[in-house]
């Protein structure tokens, strides 16, 4: 299996290498659906130009990103292009261990399942087997490499966190990490925790003690790395303008410049007495699915962890497309749902008419001056609908491939007939 | 949402729309041609109206005397013109000067991707002369422009008469608020594309140009001025510019009510608006004006001087003279008073023309159809498509089992990658060939053929065009055997494809969406490997890109009133051709990129599916 993932880096490699040579580079750079106030190229070099001149790289309202990273690019300045395919490497890698690992977990447990008969017998078509799984890792890994929406975001260097996880301690810190990057990957605090607890075989039981002491000790690791992390921009910075410059941004969302979320058409419509009222509104719904997911996916934490990058992906304030590649990865981990998918086809419709007329109606709208901000929202809308449709719809699908594994494949009503599954 | 989630329901709603495809999809395309049909029938229009509060209430009075002088001052710079042999740039800076203007000139030259075989021009130099008249009245952000190009031959004189007469009664008038630019520009667009850059700072297309030493403010709106002869029966708007762009419908609107302030003739697309819509040839009438319109800007060109200026942000039309046999002449002092009004109007704005439409269609001069009313007819044709991709997509996701003698159920194969995949990059690869190989080929065709450059570049794309025809088996190249699955995913992709491309094209110009929609959906929606081959061939070359353009020029002629022969119609569409990759490498049009490396390629997807074995 190394050799096709090599093989997948170098032509992945190659495509980005190609790409920062063209003139398309500049081009992609400049398009909002790719970056966002909070991560464009520009806005970093803006604030390493700061920081050279000794001033703080926030006192202007450009740079927004947290000190680490402009330390970072500080030293990998002329490196710049490596290390962004350094980092869409590294992710993918990260992403194709994650999910060899998961497919091996799932693989266990079914085994362990089939042995005790816990499985109708008319479901054996939706049992997994080994071959269809070799490949889903590299699938994963193709899906993230290869994706166009990856290869624009990496060509116009934006600064999107990765995030992997292994062991406990190692776990933590990299959620710190991405929490301390944009404060939205908190979720994953909970899908995190629970797949470590489902690797140590601890249940999730309020009234046991030893899940509660995990639970604090992974939390206190949790916010531990973070106030280590936070202490240690204070301390390379020397004063706490981050604070405000990164976090306030992010929830605050001073920038209306538009994007493909919702936030910028609606905050700059508002009238200002409403605004923090909607704003919390807005910013809730990230937060808000958590606990109802976590209760109702507490057996399947990766899955939990997809519906949570997704939904920060369609929700945060500043979302690019590059957000939207990183949930995409996962699709194929869950290509056995396919067949309970209901909309896809519509969905997939939607998504493609949609990426191509971003820049259309953006065109219509700067350039030519004939359309307007509502052509271009009409579009961010149905695009966000669209992801929300998928992802309602990945869930659904996956509730009742559970369903059917405890209840039997072709259900009958009590009078004999067919029954059909409905949602309501 | 219950629709989305009650399988009952749903499976109901694709059961019917499975079963009844074709005949949907026959309704569909008639009543999108029928809806575009009625777009020009007057009780379903609308009256035009100025939006523009600015430009609406306030009452100007027009005063400009000098028609007569002015008209003086275009013969003598005709004799100029003609001693010259070219933009006499030495007594426009004079003869401005003398009028109180800041004057300025700018040189440019360009060379032409091949010789221009209709304007007989290949290295072009030439010079823009403008003179600035400043505001008196405000701060001097902002500007408009009035221009009149210095042509060839006779033509336009008196346009520039009536430029300088103007520059001169407004230099004595104080209520200017904007600057007001008079611009008179050599080699017509090719001089207004130079000066357009020079203002802006901008170098789209590669053309060499000398920076402009002064400038006025932002410009806010544009007239060009083309006029031939001393009196005029009509005045003709138009509108059309790069890319199918049109100004905000507020232009035309002020231009209509000043023309019956005064009482000029006024038309747009050479028609004059009837009031009997009732009668079968008012109806005609009105269908006849709007079919112009839409295949003037189907055409993606610029119809006039004013149409570069829209990509810059401008609201800009032309102004056209029209001297006709009809009894009742209007003299130039009448066109100077039209002009002088408008400027006033446009003076009192307070921001750029916004509050109007965009996108309209004019069945004539005093009626429009805004973007809601004609959309439906496209999205009626678009519907096909999705329809004709819902019933792929279900076909292929509940795939006929065979069942064989022994009982076991044979599911066919799913289709390789590889038979999609080729398709689709050598029809693209086609297309790439189409756009980049006649201009590159232009000098080995003119070695090998007894034929001149622009014939060269013409034919080798004619030649590309019909050669690619030849690629219609390409998914057996690597693939081997083509299966049942494999054609229905490749139709699949190619309607889909075929949808968002004619959905996005009719966004940016609805009249191109329309017209490729109009050929390409009804091809897109029957074509498949068990129709009659032959006959299907036929049909779907009568379809093509390439013809439906043929038609569209000869269907163009016969709406002008001046039907061609064949001989003159071929003629005409070789040099369409050449005209319209000139546009794309002049001024940056985008039909032939689109045709080249978009639609033509798509129509090859068909083609192979037509010829799946």
């Amino acid at each position: 299996m190394a050799a096709p993932l090599a093989l997948l880096l170098i032509v992945a490699v190659t495509i980005r290498a190609a790409l920062f040579r063209t003139s398309l580079a500049n081009l992609i750079s400049e398009r909002v659906e790719v970056v966002s106030p909070l991560n464009a190229w520009k806005r970093v070099v803006e604030g390493l130009a700061l920081l050279d001149l000794d001033i703080s790289p926030y006192s202007g309202d450009v740079f927004h990103e947290t000190p680490m990273v402009i330390y970072l690019f500080h030293f990998l300045m002329d490196y710049a292009e490596i290390t962004f395919m350094l980092a869409d490497c590294l992710t993918a890698v990260a992403l194709y261990l994650a999910v060899k690992d998961y497919n091996k977990q799932v693989f266990r447990k079914q085994k362990f399942a089939l042995e005790a008969d816990r499985i109708p017998m008319d479901c054996l078509e939706l049992i997994r087997s080994p071959t269809e799984m070799y490949y889903i890792p590299l699938k994963v890994a193709m899906f993230y490499l290869l994706n166009p929406f990856t290869i624009v975001s990496c060509v116009a260097k934006c600064t999107c966190g990765c995030l992997i996880y292994g062991s406990a301690l190692l776990s933590a810190i990299f959620l710190a990490l991405a929490t301390y990057q944009s404060i939205y990957p908190l979720t994953l605090c909970v899908p995190a925790l629970l797949y470590l607890l489902q690797r140590l075989y601890i249940p999730v039981n309020v009234r046991r003690s030893s899940f509660w002491f995990y639970t604090l000790q992974y939390l206190f690791m949790f916010l531990g790395s973070l106030l280590v992390l936070i202490c240690l921009s204070f301390f390379l910075l020397g004063s706490w303008d981050f604070l405000p410059a990164v976090y306030g941004f992010i929830l605050s969302v001073p920038d209306l410049t538009p994007n493909i979320g919702l936030f910028w058409y609606f905050f700059a419509e508002m009238f200002d007495h409403f605004r923090l009222f909607f704003l919390c509104v807005f910013q809730i719904n990230v937060f808000f699915y958590t606990l109802p997911l976590s209760i109702k996916l507490k057996e399947h934490p990766v899955f939990l962890i997809f519906m949570q990058i997704a939904l920060i992906a369609i929700f945060k304030s500043y979302p690019t497309v590059g957000d939207l590649s990183l949930y995409m990865a996962f699709l194929p981990v869950w290509n056995h749902l396919y067949r309970f998918l209901r909309n896809i086809f519509l969905v997939s419709c939607v998504l493609l008419a949609c990426s191509a007329l971003f820049p259309v109606l953006w065109h219509l709208w700067i350039y030519a001056g004939s359309a307007n901000s509502n052509f271009y929202y009409a579009i961010t809308l149905l695009f966000s609908v669209a992801q929300i449709l998928l992802v309602s719809d990945y869930f659904y699908a996956f509730l009742r491939r559970e369903h059917h594994l405890t209840n039997g494949l072709y259900l009958k009503k009590k009078d004999g007939s067919e029954a059909t599954l409905v949602l309501k | 949402m219950g629709l989305l989630s009650d399988p009952n329901r749903r499976r109901a709603l694709i059961g019917m729309l499975t079963r009844l495809n074709a005949p949907i999809c026959m309704i569909c395309y008639m009543a999108g041609v029928a809806w575009f049909m009625g777009l020009a029938f007057e009780p379903f229009t609308l009256r035009t109206y100025m939006s523009e509060n600015a430009m609406g209430s306030t009452m100007v009075e027009e005063r400009f005397p000098a028609g007569e002088r002015a008209l003086a001052t275009g013969r003598e710079f005709a004799a100029h013109k003609k001693k010259t042999g070219g933009m006499p740039v030495d007594w426009l800076v004079r003869t401005m000067q003398a009028r109180g203007l800041e004057v300025y000139t700018q040189r440019f030259s360009r060379k032409l991707p091949f010789p221009d075989e209709d304007k007989e021009r290949y290295m072009v130099k030439g010079t823009n002369v403008y003179g600035i008249l400043r505001a008196p009245r405000a701060p001097r952000t902002e500007a408009l422009v009035l221009s009149a190009p210095c042509s060839p031959g006779n033509e336009n004189n008196q346009a520039v008469g009536i430029l300088l007469g103007l520059a001169q009664y407004f230099r004595s008038q104080i209520y200017w608020a904007k600057d007001i630019i008079f611009l008179v520009n050599e080699h017509d667009l090719i001089g207004m594309q130079a000066w357009l850059e020079g203002y802006h700072h901008t170098n789209t297309t590669g053309m060499d140009w000398s920076p402009l030493q002064g400038r006025g403010g932002s410009i806010q709106a544009a007239l060009s001025l083309e006029l031939s002869s001393d009196v005029v029966t009509s005045l003709d708007l138009v509108l059309e510019g790069l890319n199918g762009q049109l100004p905000n419908l507020d232009l035309a609107n002020l231009f209509y009510a000043f023309c019956q302030k005064i009482g000029v003739l006024c038309t747009t697309q050479g028609k004059l608006p009837r009031n009997d819509w009732d009668t079968t040839s008012g109806y005609s009438h009105a269908v006849q004006t709007m079919m112009l319109m839409v295949l003037k800007q189907a055409s993606s060109r610029p119809w006039g001087d004013h149409g570069l200026f829209l990509r810059y942000h401008i609201e800009a039309a032309s102004i056209k003279g029209v001297n006709s046999f009809r009894p009742y002449k209007t003299d130039a002092t009448t066109v100077g008073r039209l002009l002088e009004g408008m400027y006033r109007k446009l003076n009192n704005l307070l921001e750029r023309l916004h509050q109007s439409y965009f996108f309209y269609l004019m069945p004539s001069l005093t009626r429009f159809v805004s973007i809601g009313y004609y959309m439906p007819a496209f999205g009626l044709l678009a519907l096909i498509l999705l329809l004709r991709a819902l019933d792929l997509w279900v076909q292929l996701s509940s795939p006929p089992t065979r069942t064989t003698e022994d009982g076991v159920e044979v599911v066919p194969a799913s289709p390789g990658v590889l038979s999609i995949l080729t398709p689709l990059v050598i029809s693209h690869l086609t297309g790439v060939a189409l756009y980049t190989l006649p201009v590159l080929s232009q000098e080995l065709a003119v070695e090998h053929f007894p034929v001149s450059e622009t014939e060269a570049v013409v034919l080798t794309a004619i030649a590309i065009y019909t050669g690619g025809t030849r690629s219609h088996d390409t998914h057996r190249l690597l693939a081997g055997e083509g299966t049942e699955q494999g054609w229905k995913v490749l139709k699949l992709v190619a309607v889909l494809y075929l949808a968002v491309l004619l959905g996005c094209t009719a966004l940016i110009n609805f009249s191109l969406g329309f017209i490729l929609a109009l050929t390409l959906v009804p091809l897109a929606a029957f074509i498949t490997p068990h129709v009659p081959k032959t006959l299907s061939a036929v049909v779907m070359v009568i379809l093509s890109p390439g013809l439906t353009l043929l038609f569209a020029v000869f269907f163009f002629q016969e709406l002008q009133e001046t039907p061609v022969t064949l001989q003159e119609g071929w003629m005409l569409y070789l040099s369409v051709i050449s005209q319209g990759i000139l546009d794309h490498a002049l001024y940056g049009s985008l039909l032939y990129p689109l045709a080249a490396l978009l639609v033509y390629p798509c129509w090859l997807l068909f083609w192979n599916i037509l010829f799946w074995k």
